[in-house]
């Protein structure tokens, strides 16, 4: 079942908004872009970098001085029309859960099925109770959660309400890195379980590279990038190349698992990888992070090397990194974009040069979705 | 201890004054208090130093400026004259005006305190859920501003069986119409009744002691309105 039926239309956002109060002294959010009403898309900044700002421009909490809205086939706001925020098909999940207090874990989705203008759908309550495991929590009060379970209850309500946008905003922000990577595959799940278009805000690398499938990146409240993850990523001077954490992510495929040495064989394009067997289910498509320093570079496939995954590869462009000892080069392989972090000193010594046909080695790859 | 019939009088007087000028400020005072919690205008100041002046004023300077208002040649008085009610001045209704006056500030600030504390949260909350303005203020306000309406409603209660100056002025001592129980009071010590004066001072002084009590109790089991958890962005 489904919250509702969407193509794969488009949402399209432009606001202006300037903070005239002293505490965003000079603030200016400035933004017309358009982004994929699907999947998860990704709002990704440093801290005052006008996220938050622009989730809630969408969400109609904050109204721009200059703005125009069209979610799909409907007109959110525009120069003569503001819907007000409760008559905007949305879910907001904000960074901390703020459930009511006096309502119980029941109440505060009650409260939300009420206001989601159709008659009580119990297929979806419990769906929406079963994916987000909160069954046990139900009469209980908000006060008698773990800040976890909270922001779980938070996503339920929101989803309730039967959406066709859901807002999240730094939803993880103030939980601790395990309570973090419990609520990762519930997030994950939301995109394809409900077919629902999800607003991501983050200051997140790591959120990011494992929820997001397009990202929009701003910087002191201007797009600086809008593009698919796996696009992003492959950029050499992409903003989630921080430091050490340069690496391409690409969609791959589980064909096969060896018990005998504990491997399983990922492909994409049309290029292959032994990994350490996690237990993914056959057949199943991952998100694969490789990075870039975990990429070496060959003239020929050598003989007598303990490195298991050898790929053919070409270059496609090379450029300066952060550190002056080092090159950041972009490969291909197998149609699938590659970076690899060596020295300058090998750049100048193997003669690399783009569009050379070299071969990779790959140390290590990690399953991030 | 006995309570004569018109010390009898004189409690019933004043609880229904009480519970009159509570249940009235309750109904006045909250979008009153909201307006305070909410408004950027500059007016919050002025309005909110109108609010508070019974505080500081004496009860005397109240009453004074009340029995002018009322009296036949004051805007209040004519007003009522017009309307056929006659002046409210030496009347029950006339005190009720005058201690809705007196207790305001004990009934708006601690409801405007409660809102406030609230934040802009809680009804943003609502909004994405699709509630409607008068939604958010009767199913998320109310509900978690509760623990300030209970101490806006006890207070103002108390405060208005407490007064006294400003009963003088405007009610005068009209018994089973204007001479509630401090009056009562002032009038036994006059004739020299101590024991019955001290049997009327003792009930006020244990039914002050247990309110405030109620109301202590009441805000010492307090628990958090909104959950929340984390740092705000």
């Amino acid at each position: 079942m489904k919250i509702s039926d969407i193509g794969p239309a488009a949402i399209l956002a432009r606001f202006k908004l300037c903070y005239a109060d002293a505490a965003n002294k000079g603030f200016i959010l400035d933004v017309d872009t358009q982004l994929p009403a699907q999947g998860i898309t990704a709002i990704f900044g440093p801290s005052g970098s006008g996220k938050t700002s622009l989730l809630r421009c969408i969400a109609g909490l904050e109204k721009a001085q200059f703005g125009h809205l069209q979610v799909q086939d409907q007109v959110w706001q525009n120069a003569t029309s503001f819907v007000p925020t409760h008559k905007r098909p949305i879910g907001f999940v904000f960074q901390e859960a703020s459930l009511f207090g006096h309502l119980s874990v029941m109440g505060n989705l009650q409260y939300a099925i009420k206001r989601s203008g159709s008659r009580q759908d119990l297929g979806l309550f419990e769906q929406v109770v079963d994916i987000m495991g909160i069954e046990a929590l139900l009469p209980r009060l908000p006060e008698n959660l773990s800040g976890g379970e909270r922001q779980r209850v938070a996503i339920a309500r929101a989803l309730l309400i039967k959406p066709r946008l859901l807002l999240m905003d730094e939803p993880l922000a103030s939980l601790d890195t395990a309570r973090k990577q419990q609520l990762l595959p519930y997030i994950e799940r939301l995109g394809c379980d409900f077919n629902l278009p999800i607003l991501y805000v983050s200051h997140s690398v790591d959120e990011v590279l494992s929820l997001a499938d397009h990202a929009l990146v701003l910087e002191q409240g201007k797009v600086v990038a809008n593009h698919s993850m796996t696009h992003l990523c492959a950029q050499l001077n992409g903003p989630f190349g921080v430091g050490n954490e340069t690496g391409a992510i690409i969609e791959c495929r589980v064909v096969q698992r060896d018990p005998q040495w504990h491997l399983m064989r990922v492909t994409f394009g049309s290029a292959q990888l032994w990994l350490p067997d996690t237990g993914e289910a056959e057949h199943s498509s991952k998100r694969l992070r490789i990075l870039a320093s975990d990429v070496s570079l060959t003239l020929k496939p050598c003989a007598g090397s303990s490195i298991l995954n050898v790929l053919p590869v070409q270059v496609i462009a090379i450029s300066t990194d952060k550190s002056k000892a080092t090159c950041l080069i972009k490969l291909n392989a197998g149609g699938v974009d590659l970076l690899a972090r060596i020295s300058k000193k090998s750049v100048q010594e193997l003669a690399i040069k783009t569009n050379d046909m070299m071969w990779a080695q790959i140390k290590s790859a990690a399953i991030v979705r | 201890m006995s309570l004569s019939d018109g010390d009898m009088a004189a409690i019933w007087l004043t609880l229904r004054l009480a519970t009159t000028v509570t249940l009235l400020l309750l109904i006045v005072g909250t979008p009153i208090a909201w307006w305070l919690a909410r408004t950027r205008s500059w007016l919050k100041g002025p309005i909110g130093a109108i609010v508070a002046l019974p505080l500081v004023l004496p009860p005397t300077v109240l009453g004074f400026y009340l029995l002018i208002a009322m009296g036949p040649n004051g805007p209040v008085g004519q007003l009522t004259q017009t309307l056929g009610l006659g002046t409210l001045a030496f009347t029950f209704w006339g005190l009720v005006v005058a201690s809705m006056i007196y207790s305001m500030p004990f009934v708006i600030q601690p409801i405007q305190n409660a809102m406030e504390a609230l934040g802009d949260r809680p009804m943003e909350v609502a909004a994405t859920l699709g509630a409607s303005p008068w939604d958010q203020f009767f199913t998320v306000v109310l509900p978690l501003a509760k623990p300030g309406f209970i101490t806006a409603a006890i207070l103002g209660f108390a405060h208005t069986v407490g007064e006294f100056g400003i009963v003088l002025m405007i009610g005068g001592n009209i018994p089973g119409e204007t001479k509630v129980v401090s009056v009562q009071i002032y009038d036994h010590v006059e004739a020299l009744e101590y024991a019955q004066a001290h049997a009327l001072s003792g009930s006020m002084l244990v039914f002050c002691f247990v309110v405030l009590l109620a109301l202590y109790s009441l805000q010492r089991k307090g628990r958090p309105l909104f959950m929340t958890f984390g740092k705000r962005s």
